[in-house]
C-alpha cells in the first residue's frame, strides 16, 4: 500500500526563514517535510508521509488573509494531499489564527481531513475550534513532542477512516458537538458518585460544563467627546526607555503606569517597546505609532476632546495569560473611575 | 483588558489590526489599524502623510466612542 500524502503548514519561524523581521514573507511551497514536520515522519511510519510544506509569514497571513489563503490553497491543491496538518502553533496568536484559517479553507475547498494544534488560550482556538479539529497543546514549543504525538495519532485515525473519539479521548479542543452514547452506569449513580467525590474534595469530571460566555455589554456612548477625559492604554509594550518596571517581553506578569505630564509626543529617545514577538523597529522609531500621544495632544488643542488623562497604562500582549490581563485592567480601571476618566482608547499590536 | 475596562463602566474603543481576534475576545467598539508592528502609523509614508493616517484612525476612534451601539461593531476609518 502506498503511503498517504500529507501537506504541512508552518510559519516563517518554524521554517527557519527568520523571526519577526521575516514575518512579512509571502506563501511558498517546499518539497518534503521541514522543521516540526520532520518529527511527524517516525510517528506516521509506513502509513503516511509529508510530501510538501507550505510556509507563510505570520504578519503576511493575518494582514492579507484572503490573498494568503488563495495562494496557499493553490499550492496545497497541487500537492494532491490526502490530509492537511497545520502547526502546532502553541500560544503564538497570529500563527494560531493562520493555522485555523488555512485548515478551515482546505477542509472546505479540497474536502480532505485537516487538523491543527494550539494552546487553548490562543485566539485561533476560539475562532476555529468548531470548524476544525484543534489538538490541545502546551503554551510553548517545549510541548512539541507531546503535540506531535497527539496530532499524529489523530491524523492516522483520520487517514484510516477510524471514528474520532470524544475530545477528551483524542485530545482535541471540544467542538461543542454532542454525540449519543450508552454509559455503563445510569445517570443517578453517576451523579451520586460525582457528588461524593466533590464532598470528599476528590477530582471529578463534570458531564455538562457550563459554557463560558464572557461577554460584556457595551457601555453607552460618550455624550460629549469634546469635554471628555480620555485615557490611553496599550498591549503594545511601549515603556520609558530602559523598561523601568521590567515588563516581560512575553507572558507579561505586570503592567506599567507612566506620566504624560508635559509630554507632547512619544520621543524615540525616551520611549521604546518592551514587546517581543513583533518587529519592534517601527515602534521604536516612533512610539506614537503604537500609543498616539501626539495626536491626542493635537486633539486637545483643537478641542476635539476634553483632555488626555495624565497617565497611560502599558503591558505586553505577547502570550500574556488572560487571567493576568484581566487583573491588570481590573486594577487600573479603579483609578480611571476615581479620576473620572470617561473613555479609553486601547491600542494593540 | 478591553472587556475589564468596559465591565468597570468605561466605554472603550479597541484599535487593532486583526479585528477578528478582537471580536473573538469580545471588544464592542473596534477600529481597524494599519499593521501589526505599527498600528497607528505607516513607515512607508512621509511624516506628514503618516500623521494624516493616524489622525483618520483616531477620528474613527472618537466617532466610535460617541456612537451608541447594541452589539459588537467594527467602525470604518474614513
Amino acid at each position: 500500500m502506498s503511503k498517504k500524502r500529507v501537506v504541512h503548514y508552518i510559519n516563517q519561524f518554524f521554517a527557519q526563514i527568520g523571526g519577526e523581521e521575516m514575518a512579512h514573507v509571502k506563501p511558498e511551497y517546499r518539497e518534503g517535510p521541514l522543521g516540526p514536520g520532520l518529527a511527524f515522519g517516525p510517528a506516521f511510519g509506513d502509513h503516511a508521509e509529508i510530501v510538501g510544506t507550505v510556509i507563510c509569514g505570520d504578519s503576511y497571513f493575518n494582514e492579507n488573509m484572503e490573498e494568503a489563503k488563495a495562494e496557499l490553497l493553490k499550492m496545497i491543491k497541487a500537492a494532491k494531499p490526502d490530509l492537511f496538518i497545520a502547526g502546532p502553533a502553541f500560544n503564538a496568536g497570529r500563527y494560531g489564527v493562520a493555522c485555523g484559517a488555512i485548515s478551515e479553507a482546505v477542509k472546505n475547498e479540497l474536502g480532505i481531513p485537516v487538523l491543527t494544534g494550539m494552546y487553548e488560550e490562543n485566539p485561533g482556538a476560539d475562532m476555529f475550534k468548531s470548524a476544525v479539529y484543534i489538538v490541545s497543546t502546551r503554551n510553548s514549543a517545549v510541548g512539541m513532542r507531546d503535540a506531535v504525538k497527539k496530532m499524529s495519532a489523530l491524523a492516522l485515525k483520520m487517514l484510516k477512516d477510524e471514528p474520532i473519539g470524544a475530545s477528551s479521548e483524542d485530545h482535541y479542543i471540544p467542538q461543542g458537538i454532542r454525540v449519543n452514547l450508552f454509559e455503563k452506569d445510569r445517570g443517578s449513580k453517576r451523579a451520586v458518585d460525582m457528588l461524593l467525590k466533590k464532598l470528599k474534595d476528590q477530582p471529578y469530571v463534570t458531564e455538562y460544563p457550563m459554557p463560558a460566555f464572557d461577554r460584556v455589554d457595551p457601555q453607552p456612548a460618550v455624550k460629549d467627546i469634546r469635554s471628555a477625559k480620555i485615557a490611553l492604554v496599550t498591549s503594545g509594550g511601549i515603556v520609558p526607555k530602559g523598561n523601568p518596571d521590567h515588563i516581560e517581553s512575553s507572558s507579561a506578569t505586570k503592567y506599567g503606569r507612566y506620566d504624560l505630564e508635559g509630554v507632547n509626543y512619544l520621543s524615540k529617545n525616551r520611549y521604546a517597546t518592551a514587546h517581543g514577538g513583533y518587529d519592534p523597529s517601527y515602534a521604536n522609531e516612533d512610539p506614537d505609532r503604537v500609543v498616539p500621544v501626539d495626536m491626542m495632544r493635537e486633539f486637545e488643542k483643537e478641542e476635539k476632546i476634553g483632555s488626555l488623562y495624565r497617565y497611560f497604562f502599558s503591558t505586553v500582549g505577547n502570550g500574556t495569560a488572560v487571567k493576568n490581563a484581566k487583573a491588570f485592567a481590573e486594577e487600573f480601571s479603579k483609578e480611571l473611575i476615581e479620576e473620572n476618566v470617561q473613555a479609553v482608547i486601547l491600542t494593540s499590536t | 483588558m478591553v472587556k475589564e475596562i468596559e465591565r468597570a463602566g468605561i466605554p472603550v474603543v479597541h484599535i487593532c489590526t486583526v479585528t477578528p481576534i478582537s471580536q473573538t475576545v469580545g471588544a464592542n467598539r473596534i477600529v481597524p489599524a494599519i499593521a501589526i508592528p505599527h498600528p497607528l502609523g505607516d513607515p512607508s509614508l512621509p511624516l506628514e502623510e503618516e500623521k494624516a493616517v493616524r489622525r483618520r484612525i483616531m477620528n474613527a476612534a472618537l466617532k466610535a466612542l460617541s456612537t451608541e451601539i447594541s452589539e459588537q461593531t467594527v467602525f470604518d476609518v474614513d
